[in-house]
Parts: C-alpha cells; sequence; structure tokens
C-alpha cells in the first residue's frame, strides 16, 4: 500500500514538474500531474498483474492520451500540453541506460538485447498514440 | 493618412515598408486587410507554434483556418522543422517564406497562438487585432523562471529514482545530479552552439556526480540515481512530435524531428558511457 501512495505521488510530482520544464501555461499543471499519474498507475497495475511490459506500456499510453483528448476538449488546449507530460514516464529511459552500460562493458549480446526491448517500447508508445487518435478521428467523423 | 481597401484582392500591391506603417497608422481603425497582411498574420502564427514545439500538423492547419477565416479558402502551406512556406491564390496569387532557426520548447506559446486562432475563426477578430496580438506573443518571454525550471527538473529527477524502484536513499543524490545536469544544460546552451554537445557534458556531469556520491557513500544505487537525474533531458516531446507528424504524413518532418531526438539521446548515452568506461 505504502509503495502505491509513494508511486502515485512521485509520478504526479514528476509529470507535473515536465509540464513546468516545457513552460506549460499555470492552470495546466495539475491536470498534466493526474494524467501522468493516471498512465503511471495505469501501467504499474498491468505490470503487478502479470501483462508483459509491452502490452502493458500500450495500455497505459492508451490511458494517456485519451485521458488527453478529453482534457484537450474540455479545457480548448492544444492535446499536445498533456500528452507529452504523461508520456514521460513511460520512456524506456532505464532499459535504454542499462544497454548503453552493457555496450560499454563489451557484453554486446546483452546490450542488443536490451537495445531491442527499448526500441520495441518506443514502438509501443508510438502506436499507442496513432491508435488513439485514429479511434478517436473515427468517433468524431459521424458526429458531424 | 489612411488608405482604403475596399475588397480582398484587388491587386494591393505595396512596398513592406510603406505596409508597416499603414498598419501602424490604422491600428485602431479600418477592418480590412491586404493580401500581404494576412499572409504576415499566418506566417507569424505558424512561425510561433513551429518555433515553441507545435506539431507539424497543428502548425498547417492554424495556418490555413487563419486563412480561410479571412476569405482565402485556397491556402498551401509546407511545414518543416527548419523552414515554412505559405502560398494563398486568389486574383493576387502571393507565396512567402520564414526561415526558422531557433528552435526550444514553450508549449505556452502554442497554446496563446492556438487560442488566438480559435478567435479568429470563431468570434471574428479583425486582422489588425490578430496581427498585434501575435506580434506581442512573439515578443514576450512567456516562460517560467530559469531557476524555477532547474529546480522542478531536480525535483523530477528525484522522483523518477522513486518510480524506478529506487530506496528514498536515492532521492537527494538523484536531486543533485539531476539539477546540475540540468543547469548545465541552460547555461552551455547559451555559449554552445551546438546542442548536442551540451547534452553530451551535461550527461557526462550526471554520471560523474552520481559516481562520486555513490563511492563516499551516499546514495544506494548508482544506476536508478543516474536513470533518474538524466529524465529531464531525454527528448520526450521531439519523439512524440516525430511520430505524430510520420503518422500524419509529414515525412520530411517527422525524419528529421526523429533524428533530432536520437541525436539528443545518442549525445546523452555516450556522455554517460564515457564517465562509466573511466571507472
Amino acid at each position: 500500500m505504502m509503495v502505491w501512495i509513494e508511486q502515485l505521488v512521485t509520478s504526479f510530482i514528476a509529470s507535473a514538474a515536465f509540464g513546468l520544464i516545457f513552460n506549460v501555461p499555470k492552470r495546466m499543471l495539475l491536470q498534466c500531474g493526474s494524467v501522468g499519474m493516471a498512465g503511471w498507475f495505469m501501467y504499474m497495475s498491468c505490470v503487478q498483474l502479470g501483462i508483459g511490459v509491452v502490452p502493458s506500456t500500450l495500455i497505459a499510453v492508451v490511458v494517456v492520451t485519451v485521458i488527453s483528448q478529453l482534457f484537450a476538449r474540455m479545457y480548448k488546449t492544444p492535446i499536445i500540453v498533456f500528452n507529452v507530460s504523461g508520456i514521460i514516464p513511460l520512456v524506456p529511459g532505464g532499459i535504454a541506460y542499462d544497454a548503453m552500460r552493457n555496450v560499454v562493458e563489451n557484453n554486446y549480446n546483452a546490450a542488443l538485447e536490451l537495445g531491442f526491448q527499448a526500441f520495441m517500447l518506443s514502438g509501443t508508445i508510438a502506436i499507442g498514440l496513432v491508435l488513439s487518435e485514429v479511434v478517436n478521428q473515427l468517433l468524431r467523423k459521424p458526429a458531424r | 493618412m489612411e488608405r482604403m481597401v475596399s475588397e480582398k484582392g484587388n491587386g494591393s500591391f505595396v512596398k513592406a515598408e510603406a505596409h508597416k506603417d499603414a498598419i501602424q497608422s490604422s491600428l485602431a481603425g479600418t477592418d480590412v486587410c491586404s493580401d500581404h497582411d494576412i499572409l504576415r498574420i499566418c506566417l507569424l502564427a505558424g512561425k510561433i507554434m513551429l518555433q515553441n514545439g507545435g506539431e507539424t500538423s497543428r502548425v498547417e492547419d492554424t495556418m490555413m483556418r487563419i486563412a480561410a477565416a479571412y476569405g482565402y479558402d485556397n491556402s498551401h502551406s509546407y511545414v518543416t522543422p527548419t523552414g515554412i512556406l505559405f502560398a494563398i491564390d486568389g486574383t493576387a496569387p502571393a507565396t512567402r517564406l520564414i526561415r526558422i532557426s531557433e528552435r526550444s520548447t514553450n508549449l505556452q506559446k502554442v497554446t496563446i497562438v492556438n487560442d488566438i486562432s480559435r478567435r479568429i475563426c470563431g468570434d471574428g477578430m479583425t486582422p489588425v487585432e490578430a496581427l498585434s496580438l501575435l506580434q506581442e506573443t512573439d515578443t514576450q518571454p512567456f516562460a517560467y523562471p530559469e531557476w524555477l525550471r532547474i529546480a522542478t527538473a531536480a525535483l523530477a529527477s528525484g522522483c523518477f529514482a522513486i518510480m524506478f524502484r529506487g530506496g528514498w536513499s536515492d532521492f537527494m543524490p538523484a536531486v543533485l545530479a539531476g539539477g546540475i545536469g540540468f543547469l548545465l544544460v541552460v547555461l552551455l546552451n547559451r555559449f554552445v552552439p551546438v546542442k548536442f554537445f551540451a547534452e553530451f557534458l551535461a550527461a557526462a556531469a550526471i554520471g560523474g556526480t552520481a559516481v562520486l556520491l555513490t563511492q563516499n557513500g551516499v546514495g544506494a544505487d548508482l544506476n536508478i540515481i543516474i536513470i533518474g537525474s538524466v529524465m529531464p533531458l531525454v527528448p520526450g516531446l521531439h519523439i512524440t512530435n516525430a511520430v505524430r507528424d510520420l503518422m500524419a504524413g509529414h515525412l520530411v518532418s517527422g525524419l528529421s524531428k526523429g533524428a533530432e531526438a536520437f541525436l539528443t539521446a545518442f549525445a546523452i548515452g555516450s556522455g554517460i558511457a564515457v564517465v562509466l568506461s573511466l571507472l
């Protein structure tokens, strides 16, 4: 339980901080934080349930984009404001770092494996972004 | 002295200088502007958005919507990360080019320009009003103070260390290393013309700080500290934008933004690698 609270609070602060680094308008900082927190919560729960890292990331990214789209329409703000800070926690920085470290230590096999994993994860983030965008556009077209 | 332009596209080709004067003198007066003013408004809006991290499709969309709202239904835009080409058709077709040499991330400006474009299309804001608002947006900084950004980057580094399952003993070292790293990027970007070199040096500094701290017994896990403090430098916005551009069919800008993101990631990785290999 403590771990969950800890993770939720830190992911909220980290995402809001990223919003500030990207100069997001002041009244949108809390929303950025909550988008990031929701994505990270989804990712954590999926991993906890034993779903693989790649599908977990996909689900989390879709959640992030859907919430971002809602916020973008609610506050009449470009979606990129919410999107970016929500996705930052899911970027495979740790795995990319491990890959780099293995390259330096001449463990090329391990490095290749980790590098591919990082590549897969960033591809997944891309697919998640596009997927929810396409669904959103399909849903919006008939309404007009 | 007021120039009267009765309807759009009656061929009012005036020199740019004379034009500026006309706009300034008629700031309060006429609603109707010529092709050149509309072009200027569109290009200025596009330039501000592109310079501050808007996606290519949003930039093109905004410029064409503004043009359409002012009665130019046929406009063409070609946007790349380093320049904008914009043309309007009509009785007096015109094309202009703007070169973008500096890019940074300021989503507040993107939001403001988005609002202005909404007001132009929805509430019928006059060209003169729009132009003055855009010029104000272009010149004002609209940014948080640097110390605040550095402090939050440091805080974010600590939080990321916790999120990547570090202990609380890794929090303070990550804050310190991440703060130093971001401070270096901000400082070096002023003096070093090559952006990637600044990121390389910052990553090396982060690695050095983390190694120093852990060797002296502050902080438990070197890897967690480094990953956490590197996160503020990670090109997340560029990756997101690159993918969105590629999928929207803007192949040129998608690829070049992807290349930028890759170079940044490579600079960070090699900065850390240099420090680790020296151990």
